[in-house]
């Protein structure tokens, strides 16, 4: 029997690539060269499935474009804002993704920032790797302490939660904001906060968790800044939108936010360049789930539901 | 009439605060002494003790030449390496460190470097100051998740246990080496190894919290290297003589080690410039208790150990009994 094709768009990790290959016809991107549109429709002639990215524009013209042979998009992704569900829909192609398995890479890729940015990492790693290092001294790159203080979880979903059990390992007292309040097993003790000032003001360190979008675009503006404690540490792990950043550089700037931590970007890989001449500030390429582990199992989800649409099952992971 | 003090360099500003209330100090803020001055200045001033930090050495000869009306020195810092204790009690000179006090903040900062190392912290924060610019492939530059790992401890004191801590948050699994096994409730489901050697090939993590001293001098050394997973990740935020530091590069640069997180190292400030060029670790400069709570904290049980000897009560650390 003939395998079916599979159009993987970038090029994956090894394991997932050799279970790709093992089980499908695979046609891989070994050159990791960026898609367009045009090139996508030009790989997808006669493909059973394609396995996409975040990086791939799936617009309504591309996959209302796409041939009758494609039966499946999985993308190798929680994020399905890169494709035109409606579109997906209206072609009767099910679209899955790979909710989950990000959850603790993310999470402590969250109280890496914190840990990194309250104890001034970027700049002890700058002066050492600069040989500038002239000795020790009581005062030198004296940072705020972590363990002990009061962490606010802005958005309290899987990740959020995850890093509040993290953070209690730091004896961190724990506080969030959310739409709706958890329950008790899953609070943990956390302390809930139904509106911005209560939350802000406890909020030592403030951790942004919650997803992007509309509802959230811009939510830590220069008013709410206002409203955290003066040497406050920001971190951000989870979308870019979240954050006015003029609002956060100008706190950095004055020292109302003391630190911050940030793996994503309004218009990443592009930001705002201002951030760059920052000593207070730890700056990632949005690597939250930048681990083999979690990058195999990305990719495993996202070929179980391939599997599953082609052998006529229900995916698990269906958007 | 107060006290006369003389700190042998820069505290932090609430600890300056607190000198300036309750000694006679000609510099209560601290000013950065060398071996020959801080002599002098406490001859000068006729001084009743001395707060200094690791880079006053007092060595059996400088120890000879502290004056006699110095009744105590206090160091701020755990480390006492660069204090020779005999001769200080030989000489019948009390002399305290600052236990406890650094133990979370040291923990945090060890932690930070477990993390850093393990999601390559160093390499992507090198592509930021590039300006980013281009996406990353989903197989591209990929790190090590610490969620659900076995992390060894070497030297399960207070640090050490905060170190567990931190880790069980992360569904880390605690392998630990000590002379004597911990009692339940401080070993918290930890597995104990007595024998270092024995403990290695179970951790895919390894983190150093002993002393240094003749017994742990160069422990992690080829040989020990060797006996750890392929892949595994080493930090050390306690000593740098615990390292032989050849075999370390060696074992980063090979892969038998897939990173490091160090804020110590054999020589200090002057690194073996070597580690400055690896792109697998992530350096700090010995800032394990640099933080304003804890340094304050520091800065005030030193001050605590010099009042209770003068008030000719006994010492709250000594080292030396």
């Amino acid at each position: 029997m003939t395998k079916p094709v599979l159009l993987v768009t970038r090029r994956l990790p090894p394991a997932v690539e050799a279970r790709a290959e093992r089980d499908y016809d695979a046609r891989l991107n070994v050159d990791d060269t960026p898609t367009t549109p045009a090139s996508i429709l030009a790989a997808a002639a006669g493909v059973d499935a394609i396995l996409c990215c975040t990086s791939d524009k799936l617009d309504a013209a591309t996959i209302a474009a796409l041939p009758a042979s494609v039966k499946v998009i999985s993308t190798f992704s929680v994020g399905t804002d890169h494709i035109d569900l409606p579109a997906a829909k209206a072609r009767g192609i099910p679209v899955c993704n790979t909710p989950d398995v990000l959850t603790e890479a993310t999470a402590e890729l969250s109280m890496l920032l914190v840990l990194a940015a309250a104890r001034r990492a970027g700049e002890g790693e700058r002066i050492i790797r600069a040989k500038a290092w002239t000795g020790w001294a009581p005062t030198q790159l004296m940072g705020t302490q972590v363990s002990g203080k009061r962490l606010g979880i802005f958005g309290m979903g899987r990740i959020g939660q995850s890093l509040a059990r993290m953070a209690r390992g730091f004896r961190m007292e724990i506080h969030y904001r959310n739409r709706s309040r958890l329950s008790p097993e899953l609070e943990e003790g956390a302390v809930y906060h139904d509106n911005d000032a209560s939350f802000l003001a406890a909020s030592q360190v403030l951790s942004l968790n919650a997803p992007g979008g509309a509802g959230t675009l811009k939510w830590l503006n220069a008013e709410r800044i206002a409203m955290l404690p003066k040497g406050a540490v920001v971190t951000n792990a989870a979308r870019g939108t979240l954050v006015d950043d003029d609002a956060l550089i100008a706190a950095l700037r004055s020292g109302h936010v003391a630190y911050a931590g940030l793996d994503v970007f309004t218009g990443e890989p592009a930001l705002n360049p201002a951030y760059l001449t920052l000593e207070n500030a730890v700056l990632l390429p949005h690597l939250g789930s930048a681990t083999t582990e979690t990058r195999d199992a990305m990719g495993h989800l996202a070929l179980d539901g391939v599997d599953a649409v082609l052998a006529g099952r229900t995916p698990g992971n269906l958007v | 009439m107060k006290p006369r003090l003389i700190v042998s360099r820069q505290m932090p500003t609430a600890v300056g605060e607190r000198i300036r209330a309750e000694f006679d100090c000609p510099y209560p803020d601290g000013l950065d002494m060398d071996v020959p001055t801080a002599l002098q200045m406490l001859r000068e001033t006729n001084a009743d003790a001395l707060l200094l930090t690791s880079h006053l050495k007092l060595t059996a000869e400088v120890i000879a030449e502290i004056p006699s009306h110095v009744k105590i020195a206090a160091t701020c810092s755990v480390g006492f390496d660069h204090i020779d204790v005999a001769a200080a009690k030989a000489r019948g000179l009390p002399v305290t460190n600052t236990p406890e006090v650094l133990n979370e903040c040291t923990a945090d900062l060890a932690f930070m470097l477990l993390l850093n190392a393990a999601r390559r912290g160093h390499e992507y924060e090198a592509v930021m100051r590039q300006g980013w610019r281009r996406g990353m492939g989903m197989g591209e530059m990929l790190g090590i998740r610490a969620w659900g790992k076995t992390l060894g401890i070497l030297g399960l004191g207070g640090i050490g246990r905060a170190m567990a801590a931190r880790a069980r948050g992360f569904g880390m699994k605690i392998v630990y080496c000590n002379r004597t096994r911990l009692p339940p409730e401080l070993e918290l489901g930890a597995t104990w190894f007595a024998d270092f050697r024995e403990m290695l090939p179970h951790c895919d993590f390894l983190s150093l919290h002993a002393p240094s001293g003749p017994e742990t001098k160069g422990i992690i050394n080829a040989e020990t290297l060797a006996l750890m997973k392929k892949g595994a990740v080493f930090v050390n935020a306690a000593r740098g003589a615990l390292v032989d530091e050849d075999a370390l590069i060696a074992a980063l640069k090979s892969g038998q080690l897939a990173a490091a997180g160090l804020d110590v190292f054999a020589s200090e400030p002057a690194f073996d410039l070597r580690f400055a060029e690896l792109p697998n670790v992530f350096l700090t400069p010995h800032m394990g208790s640099a933080t304003t709570e804890t340094r304050n904290a520091m800065g005030y049980r030193a001050l605590d150990n010099i009042a209770a000897v003068l008030a000719g009560k006994p010492a709250i650390d000594p080292l030396w009994s």
